[in-house]
């Protein structure tokens, strides 16, 4: 899918940016419950979405309810978004275990602030294991997407609305804070370039033509239940053609950052002032966290090189670059946690003790 | 422009921080420029100081957070304190004088402070302090052009505001103004 876009630019939030890209993208229920720092994103579809479309607007009582409303209006076959922040978003973990298995396409975002508990509103990338590996019970994946600019919070609703209803799954959009609040420069998606079908499984009655449709997750018969998960896992195993990533100069380079959102852009940064002064950094930064891009990073692994993970967390997808390495290079962690970010210098102070522990300067 | 140009603006809610920070952005962005615009959201915005992080650069910006500025604009003596070491050597800091009860005492940046807040208040009206000061850093660090300033003020202000672009485009002259003269004495 190339999505079409309006020819000159917006300055815009993050939080509104994706708000009006949903609206653009047909969205027709969206659900949800304010939390800083995302809150934006309710008020500014409350304000637009009376004036423009026909879509439902509700400020729900709770997290638990909204994430409940979206299981029943997805379920009726609607185009379907809730928003949240990082404990909100945990309150949801149990609703989306439920759509995972009942197979619903909806769009869930989660501007992550720092945690664990309720935290700080800063931004932070704690909720990288709750997002990739199932953050409810049971085995089940969400597709997730982690945008590092304005433009791709709202390239990445389309995106991810299309890849949902694709797969019959929830796609997650993992950004942090400080996505959500910068202002940018944005291409915004065109209204209507996303197509619309409705769905034959979707709860819209019983016309004469067919059977009920019937959608849950509850299967008594352990036999019954094991094929369900075993079509979950084929699916998710079909999803892996959808990873996506960005490289930046990591053919030559001795030392691979790997980051995503936010991190990535301050580790490009990194890069750069490192290239200035003779070493050679790339970086790779995972689009997809879910289905995440082991392939290339496995690739990359060879034993003259070493991988640094940078992330706003105790580390946490440093886990899944150690399994695509493999043992083939030596992988480091550098984090900040609590809401703070790390600094380009902070890092490139990393990358030259790293460098010089494995004699990788040069002359 | 060659560089990426780093800007910080700090102050008092309510002092037009943000909103200055966002008409340098907008204006960069009409330019062509790439630009973004980091506002402070946290604790600090909700003690009542302010502060955004603007860059303005020919190629697409890494880091949207930076923690050495090209260039400073602080309206409040917190601001100072916190930001007048973090301006890079050769840069600028730009200083509402009303506020200021320690001057920053290096000399390795190029200082300028501003009587904005009583220039505003002679005019009548005390608002348009931040004009004043962004017309002295425009005067300074040519950034963005004035006439686009101008524009980006009628493209985002509700028509019914338009009636005080004539005194946002005097306030923006002023400041001008008086950074060119502190230029030529010093």
């Amino acid at each position: 899918m190339s999505i079409q876009h309006d020819e000159s630019p917006k300055l815009m939030k993050g939080n509104e940016a994706l708000a009006e890209a949903a609206i653009r993208a047909n969205m027709q229920a969206y659900f949800g419950y304010p939390i800083t720092p995302q809150s934006e994103i309710l008020e500014y579809l409350t304000e637009q979405v009376p004036k423009r479309s026909k879509a439902v607007v509700l400020q729900a009582e709770s997290e638990v309810a909204s994430i409940n409303m979206i299981y029943g209006a997805g379920g009726a076959g609607a185009r379907v978004m809730t928003s949240s922040s990082s404990p909100g978003f945990s309150l949801m973990q149990e609703g989306i275990s439920y759509i995972a298995a009942a197979e619903i396409p909806c769009l869930l975002v989660n501007v992550q602030r720092g945690g664990p508990g309720l935290g700080t509103i800063q931004p932070a990338q704690g909720d990288y294991f709750q997002a990739t590996k199932g953050g409810g019970h049971g085995d089940y994946h969400i597709i997730v997407l982690a945008p590092n600019s304005v433009q791709e919070m709202a390239d990445f609703v389309f995106e991810g609305f299309r890849l949902a209803e694709e797969y019959r799954m929830p796609a997650l959009i993992l950004a942090d804070g400080a996505i959500g609040q910068m202002m940018e420069k944005v291409y915004l998606p065109k209204e209507g370039s996303l197509p619309f079908t409705q769905h034959d499984w979707a709860t819209t009655g019983k016309p004469k033509s067919r059977e009920r449709n019937f959608i849950t997750s509850l299967h008594m018969e352990p036999d019954k239940m094991e094929s369900v998960n075993l079509h979950l896992q084929d699916k998710y195993r079909k999803l892996r053609k959808e990873e996506r990533y960005e490289l930046f100069k990591v053919k030559d380079a001795d030392i691979i950052l790997v980051a995503f959102g936010l991190t990535a852009r301050v580790c490009t940064k990194v890069m750069d002032l490192a290239n200035e002064k003779g070493l050679r950094v790339g970086v790779v930064r995972p689009i997809t966290l879910y289905p995440f891009p082991s392939d290339i990073i496995a690739s990359l692994a060879t034993p003259n090189r070493v991988f640094l993970t940078v992330e706003m967390n105790s580390g946490q997808m440093v886990e899944d670059v150690r399994l695509a390495v493999n043992g083939k290079s030596p992988v480091y962690f550098r984090g900040r946690m609590g809401g703070m970010i790390p600094t380009p210098e902070d890092i490139l102070l990393e990358v030259e003790a790293l460098a010089e522990k494995h004699n990788l300067i040069q002359v | 422009m060659e560089h990426a140009h780093e800007i910080i603006i700090a102050g008092f809610g309510g002092q037009g921080v943000l909103s200055m920070g966002q008409i340098i952005a907008y204006s960069a962005m009409k330019e062509g420029k790439e630009v973004s615009w980091m506002p402070a959201y946290g604790p600090e915005m909700r003690g009542g100081t302010a502060n955004c992080i603007v860059i303005v650069s020919p190629k697409k910006v890494s880091s949207p957070i930076v923690t050495t500025f090209d260039s400073g604009i602080v309206l409040n003596q917190p601001s100072l304190d916190k930001f007048a070491a973090k301006v890079k050597p050769g840069g600028l800091l730009l200083c509402e004088q009303s506020t200021i009860i320690t001057p920053c005492d290096r000399t390795d940046i190029e200082m300028l402070i501003v009587p904005a807040t009583e220039t505003a208040t002679k005019m009548g009206k005390r608002q348009i302090a931040n004009m004043i000061l962004l017309g002295a850093f425009l005067e300074r660090r040519p950034v963005v052009a004035i006439g686009n300033v101008l524009q980006a003020l009628r493209d985002v202000l509700p028509e019914r505001h338009h009636h005080l672009i004539p005194l946002n485009e005097e306030a923006l002259n002023i400041g001008r103004q008086f950074a060119a003269e502190q230029f030529q004495q010093a």
